[in-house]
C-alpha cells in the first residue's frame, strides 16, 4: 500500500491517519461540564497548532534526526514561509492554495542561499552559523526589511490591498476555494461536544501528507545516505559519495517544511511578526524534535503534541485555579503548594519546558520514543523470560 | 604502462620534504607492496593517490587519466577503493546497510536523489549486497548493528564494502597493524582468496615484513619520501640498500 | 576625527561586554571542550547580583517623619532604608549608592558557586556525549535559569543606577585637545571599559604567571598529552569554568547601570557572544578579546546616522531601496561581517588549526 514496502510503516501511518482524523475526539475526552474539561484541547486553534508544529519537527528531524546537523535557524524559514503566504493574501486574494505554494517555494529558494553558506561548516560551527543567519534574518524582518515586512507591527491585509483574484463574493478570511479556514461543524454527543473545524482538517491532511513523504525518504536510498553523513562522513567520501549535496537536499527539503508550516499559520491567522523568526523559535522546535525522538518517525510528532498540549494546559493554569484544586489542604500547606506550582504554571510554563528539556537531555538521550521502546522492551521480556535474544530488537531500524 | 603511473611527485610540508621525485608505476592485476620505516612518507604518497593530499609537483595517473585535483570521491568512482588503518565502517547501520551503501554508489554516482523506492524493496542491489557478504562468510549478521562486531569482523566488513564495488584497484593502509598473529593470518587469507577470485590490483601499505613477503608479487622501498628500489620479494629480501634502510640508522 | 573617535568609544562598552563574555565562552571550549550555551545566562545572572544588593541594600520600614507633612497636612510616612540604622545616616545612603561597585564583592562567590554547580552537577557528564547534546543541554539550561530569573524578577527591565559619581559625562574631547563638548562620554561607560580592561588582564596574567594557568594553558594546547603527565587536570578545569562563570557574572554586574537587567538580555548577548567568538576563531583567548571590541566599535559605527548619510551619498543610493538597508545595517553588521570571516577565514582571525574541526 502506497509503496510502503514494510508492514511496520503502513501500520505506523494508518495509526497517525486515524490519530489525525479523530484528533477532535480525542483531544476532547472529558464531558464539556465536568472538571476534567479543563485538559481537554480538542480546540481549533490548538489541534491546528499541533498539526503545523509536526510538520515542522517532522522537516527539522530530515535534517538533524537522519544527517546530525543540528540548525539553530529554522525559525526563518517558518518567518520566510508566512510572510510570503499573507503578501498572497495581499496581492491576490484570501485563497490559501497560492499562498501556501508560495511559502514552500521561497522558504526553499531561502533555504538553499542559507544552505549553501552554512554547510560549508560542519559541527558547531554549522550550528553556530545558522544562529547567525536566522538572528540576521530576525533583525532584518523586525527592522531593516520594513517595506516587506511592516516591521514591529506585523505584516497583515488591509482593505486596500489590491486581491486581484478576490470576486465580489469571496470570503473575507482565508479559505480554500470558499470554503473557509475558520468555520466548524460541531457535535454534541450527550454531554460531550465535540467541534470539527476546517482549518486543522487541512492541516492534518497536508501534515499526513508531509509525514507520508518523510517515511518514503526515510526508507529511501537518499535516507540511508544521509544517515550515512550522521554515521560516518570520512567512509562516505571514500565510497564514491559527495556528502556536500546529500545535506543540502536534507537541508532545502526541511526548509520546505517549515515554510509549509509558516503558510500554514498564516493560513489559520492571516497575520505574521517577525518575533516567529527569533532563535528562541529555532530552539522550540529543536525541543520538540529531541523531546520526541530525534531520528525516529513518529519522535518529532510525538514531542509537537506533548508541547503544544502541555503548553495549552500549563499556560491555562493560574494561581485562583490552584487554589481550587487544592482546597482539600489546610490553608497553610494549601499556600505553600500553590506558590510552588504557580512558578511552575501559567507565565512559568517555560520554566517547566526548560526543566523538562533537561531532563530528557540527560536521562533519555532518545528522546520519548526510545524511553517508550525501553519499556516495551522490559515488558516483552518479562513475558519471554528472558529467552529472546536483543539481537532482532537491536537491528530494528528506527521507528 | 601500469594501471596507477606516479610520476615525479614532490609534497612539502613547511620545512620537511615528505615526498621527493617519487616514481610508481603498479601493474594491472598484482599485487603491489610499499614498504618502509616509519616517517618513510608512505602515508603521505596514499593520500595523495586517493585525493586527500594534492603534491606539489608531478603526476598522478589511474588508468590513462590524472587523478591529481580531484576529490576522494571522484576517485573512488574511477575505480580505487581505500581500506583504513582502523576500519572505517558506518557503525550506526546495521551490516547489510553498510554494504548496501556503496552498491548505490557505484550505481547512481556521487549524488542522486533517489528518494521514491525504498531500500529494502530494491531486490537487486539487496541481493547484491547479500551475495557479497556471503563471499565474506558475514551473511548471518546482516542485521547486526556494525557497531556491535569484533574488530576483526569490521575489517572483514570494511573489505566487503570495497569489493562489493568492483572496483579496479584495492588500496590497503596497513590492514594488520596492531593485529593478533591468528587475525593477520585470517587477513592475508582473505586478501589471498580476493586475488585468487576477482580481477583487481592490490596496492598495499604495510609494516609487517611477514604480510608482505606473503603477498606481494611487487615491492617497492621507500625511505626519506624516496623509492629506494622496485623489485620481486625475492630480491628485495637480500638487497643491502634495503637491509640499511630499516636495520641501519633510522630503525 | 573627534567623530571618529566618538564611534570608537561608543563602541567600546559593548565590546567590553562582548570580549568578556567572548572570552569565559573561550576558556570553557578551550578547556572542556563544551560549548555553552549557558553562558549568557550567566552574565544575565551577574546582572541580577548587582539587582539583588542594591534591592537589599534599599531595602526599608515605613518611619513616621515629624518634620514633614503629606498632602493632606499629615506628618509623613518615609522610607526608612535598615542600612541606615545599621551604618548610620552618612555610611548607610553611600553604601546604597555604591550598590553596583559593591556586587562585584557580592558577586565573586555567588558565581563561583553557581558555576562549580554546573560543572559537577552537570556539565561533567557531557564531555563524552556529542556536540549536539552539549549544545542541548546547556540550551535547556540556558532556558531553565532564565525563567527562575523571570519568576522572581518579573518580566521587566529592572533599573539598577551607577553611583551618583559617576552619573556624568567627561568631557572627552577637551583632554585630547579638541574642542569642548566635541566627545561626550558617560563616566560610567568609561568604568566599565576600565573595569574590562583590568579583567582581562587579571585573566591574562593569571593564565601567563600561575603554575596553574600554565597547565590550564597547556590543556587547551593540548588535552590528551597533558592528561599523560598525570596531572589532575579535571579538577583544574572545574576552577576554570567557575573562573569563566565569574568573568561573564562581573561583566553583567558592571553592565547594569548601562543596560537595565531583564531576563532575556542573556541569550541577547550569547548569541552576539558566540559570533565574537567563531570570528575571533575557536579557542583563541586573544582573538575572543580582539574580536569583542573590533566588533563593538564596528556595530557603534554602522549604528552612527551621519556615517550611514555618507556611505548612501557617495555610492548614490539615495532614494533606492539600498538606502533604507543601509539604515538599518547597524542591526546585522555583525552577522554580517561574521558570516563572511567565517568563509573566508574559516578559522576566524587567530584562531589554530583543528579546534573544534567537527
Amino acid at each position: 500500500m502506497f509503496g510502503l514496502s514494510s508492514k511496520h510503516d503502513r501500520t505506523i501511518l494508518i495509526v497517525a491517519t486515524l490519530f489525525m482524523l479523530l484528533a477532535p475526539v480525542i483531544f476532547n475526552l472529558f464531558p464539556e461540564n465536568s472538571a476534567l474539561a479543563f485538559f481537554n484541547g480538542g480546540y481549533p486553534d490548538l489541534m491546528q497548532r499541533f498539526a503545523i508544529f509536526a510538520i515542522l519537527a517532522t522537516g527539522f528531524n530530515i535534517l538533524f534526526g537522519l544527517t546530525g546537523y543540528l540548525s539553530f535557524g529554522h525559525a526563518a524559514f517558518l518567518g520566510v514561509g508566512s510572510y510570503s503566504a499573507v503578501w498572497m493574501f495581499k496581492l491576490l486574494g484570501y485563497n490559501v492554495l497560492p499562498a501556501i505554494l508560495l511559502s514552500i517555494v521561497v522558504a526553499g529558494l531561502f533555504s538553499v542561499v542559507i544552505g549553501y553558506i552554512s554547510l560549508r561548516r560542519s559541527g558547531i560551527y554549522f550550528s553556530i552559523l545558522t544562529l547567525a543567519f536566522a538572528e540576521m534574518s530576525y533583525r532584518l524582518a523586525y527592522s531593516v526589511l520594513t517595506p516587506l515586512t511592516n516591521g514591529e507591527t506585523g505584516l497583515q491585509v488591509y482593505n486596500s490591498d489590491p486581491q486581484v483574484l478576490a470576486g465580489a463574493n469571496s470570503p473575507t478570511s482565508p479559505h480554500l476555494f470558499g470554503i473557509e479556514m475558520s468555520s466548524a461543524f460541531d457535535i454534541n454527543l450527550g454531554p460531550w461536544q465535540f467541534t470539527f473545524p476546517v482549518g486543522y482538517y487541512l492541516c492534518a491532511i497536508l501534515m499526513l501528507i508531509s509525514f507520508y513523504i518523510a517515511i518514503r525518504i526515510f526508507r529511501s536510498p537518499f535516507g540511508l545516505m544521509l544517515r550515512a553523513i550522521k554515521s560516518n562522513q570520512t567512509r562516505m567520501t571514500y565510497t564514491g559519495l559527495n556528502p556536500k549535496p546529500y545535506t543540502l537536499a536534507a537541508f532545502v527539503i526541511s526548509g520546505m517544511y517549515a515554510g509549509l508550516a509558516g503558510g500554514l499559520l498564516a493560513s489559520m491567522d492571516p497575520l505574521t511578526g517577525a518575533e516567529r523568526m527569533q532563535w528562541t523559535a529555532s530552539g522550540e522546535v529543536v525541543i520538540m524534535t529531541v523531546l520526541g525522538g530525534a531520528g525516529t518517525l513518529l519522535g518529532p510528532i510525538l514531542g509537537a503534541g506533548v508541547i503544544k498540549y502541555l503548553e495549552n494546559v500549563f499556560s491555562k493554569m493560574n494561581e485562583t485555579l490552584l487554589e481550587t484544586w487544592f482546597a482539600f489542604l489546610p490553608d497553610s500547606l494549601q499556600h505553600a503548594v500553590v506558590w510552588v506550582l504557580s512558578k511552575f504554571t501559567g507565565e512559568g510554563w517555560h520554566l517547566t519546558l526548560g526543566l523538562i528539556f533537561m531532563v530528557v537531555i540527560i536521562f533519555l538521550p532518545g528522546g520519548l520514543v526510545e524511553g517508550g521502546q525501553r519499556i516495551g522492551k522490559r515488558f516483552s521480556r518479562r513475558k519471554s523470560s528472558g529467552n529472546d535474544d536483543d539481537n532482532a530488537a537491536a537491528s530494528e531500524p528506527a521507528e | 604502462m601500469g594501471i596507477l603511473e606516479v610520476k615525479g611527485v614532490n609534497k612539502r610540508f613547511g620545512g620537511l620534504q615528505a615526498l621527493g621525485d617519487v616514481n610508481l608505476s603498479v601493474q594491472e592485476n598484482t599485487v603491489h607492496a610499499i614498504i618502509g620505516p616509519n616517517g618513510a612518507g608512505k602515508s603521505t604518497l596514499l593520500n595523495c593517490l586517493v585525493g586527500k593530499l594534492i603534491p606539489d609537483s608531478g603526476s598522478v595517473s589511474f588508468d590513462g587519466q590524472s587523478v591529481l585535483g580531484r576529490s576522494p570521491f571522484a576517485i573512488n568512482q574511477m575505480g580505487i577503493s581505500r581500506v583504513f588503518q582502523t576500519p572505517e565502517i558506518f557503525s550506526d547501520l546495521t551490516v547489510l546497510e553498510n554494504v548496501m551503501i556503496p552498491c548505490f554508489a557505484r550505481r547512481d554516482g556521487t549524488f542522486k536523489l533517489n528518494g521514491i523506492r525504498s531500500v529494502m524493496s530494491q531486490n537487486d542491489m539487496r541481493a547484491k549486497a547479500m551475495a557479497m557478504l556471503e563471499d565474506v562468510n558475514m551473511a548471518d549478521k546482516a542485521t547486526m548493528h556494525a557497531a556491535a562486531m569484533s574488530r576483526g569482523d569490521k575489517r572483514r566488513l570494511e573489505m566487503a564494502m570495497c569489493l562489493v564495488q568492483d572496483p579496479k584497484m584495492l588500496l590497503l593502509d596497513e590492514p594488520t597493524a596492531g593485529m593478533a598473529r591468528a587475525d593477520t593470518n585470517n587477513t592475508i587469507d582473505l586478501l589471498k582468496e580476493i586475488k585468487e577470485k576477482r580481477n583487481i590490483t592490490i596496492a598495499i601499505i604495510e609494516h609487517d615484513m611477514h604480510v608482505v613477503f606473503s603477498l606481494a608479487e611487487r615491492i617497492t622501498v621507500l625511505a626519506q619520501g624516496t623509492p629506494l628500489v622496485e623489485d620481486t620479494p625475492e630480491n628485495i629480501k637480500g638487497h643491502p640498500k634495503v637491509q640499511e634502510a630499516y636495520l641501519g640508522g633510522n630503525h | 576625527m573627534d567623530a571618529f573617535l566618538l564611534q570608537i568609544l561608543n563602541g567600546l562598552d559593548k565590546g567590553s561586554a562582548y570580549a568578556l563574555i567572548a572570552l569565559g565562552l573561550t576558556l570553557i571550549f578551550g578547556t572542556l571542550g563544551v560549548v555553552n550555551f549557558a553562558h549568557g545566562a550567566l552574565f544575565m545572572i551577574g546582572a541580577f547580583c548587582a539587582v539583588t544588593l542594591s534591592r537589599i541594600l534599599g531595602a526599608s520600614y515605613e518611619v513616621i517623619d515629624p518634620t514633614k507633612t503629606d498632602f493632606l497636612g499629615n506628618p509623613a510616612k518615609v522610607q526608612m532604608p535598615y542600612v541606615n540604622d545599621w551604618f548610620g545616616p552618612v555610611a548607610g545612603p553611600a553604601l546604597q549608592d555604591w550598590a553596583v561597585p559593591l556586587a562585584i564583592l557580592f558577586s565573586i562567590p555567588v558565581m563561583l558557586l553557581v558555576g562549580w554547580i554546573m560543572e559537577r552537577g552537570l556539565i561533567k557528564h557531557f564531555y563524552k556525549r556529542p556536540h549536539a547534546d552539549q549544545i542541548l543541554v546547556t540550551f535547556g539550561l540556558a532556558i531553565t535559569l532564565q525563567e527562575i530569573i523571570r519568576n522572581f524578577y518579573g518580566a521587566n527591565p529592572i533599573q539598577t543606577p551607577a553611583p551618583e559619581a559617576f552619573t556624568g559625562s567627561v568631557d572627552f574631547g577637551v583632554w585630547l585637545g579638541f574642542a569642548e563638548n566635541a566627545i561626550i562620554y558617560p563616566e560610567w561607560r568609561l568604568v566599565y571599559f576600565v573595569f574590562a580592561g583590568i579583567v582581562i588582564a587579571g585573566v591574562f596574567a593569571f593564565l601567563q604567571f600561575t603554575t596553574f594557568g600554565m597547565v590550564v594553558r597547556a590543556g587547551m594546547a593540548d588535552r590528551e598529552t597533558v592528561g599523560l603527565l598525570g596531572i589532575n587536570i579535571d579538577k583544574k578545569f572545574t576552577i576554570m569554568f567557575g573562573i569563566a562563570a565569574a568573568v561573564a557574572g562581573l561583566a553583567g554586574v558592571m553592565y547594569a547601570p548601562i543596560n537595565s537587567p531583564n531576563y532575556h538580555m542573556g541569550m541577547d548577548f550569547l548569541v552576539l557572544s558566540f559570533v565574537v567568538v567563531v570570528v575571533g576563531g575557536m579557542g583563541s583567548l586573544p582573538g575572543a578579546v580582539l574580536a569583542g571590541f573590533l566588533l563593538g566599535i564596528l556595530e557603534s559605527f554602522f549604528s552612527n546616522s551621519s556615517f550611514k548619510g555618507w556611505i548612501i551619498e557617495n555610492l548614490y543610493l539615495d532614494g533606492t531601496f539600498l538606502a533604507s538597508f543601509i539604515q538599518g545595517i547597524d542591526q546585522i553588521i555583525i552577522y554580517l561581517v561574521a558570516i563572511v570571516i567565517l568563509l573566508t577565514r574559516p578559522r576566524g582571525l587567530m584562531g589554530r588549526k583543528g579546534v573544534m574541526e567537527d
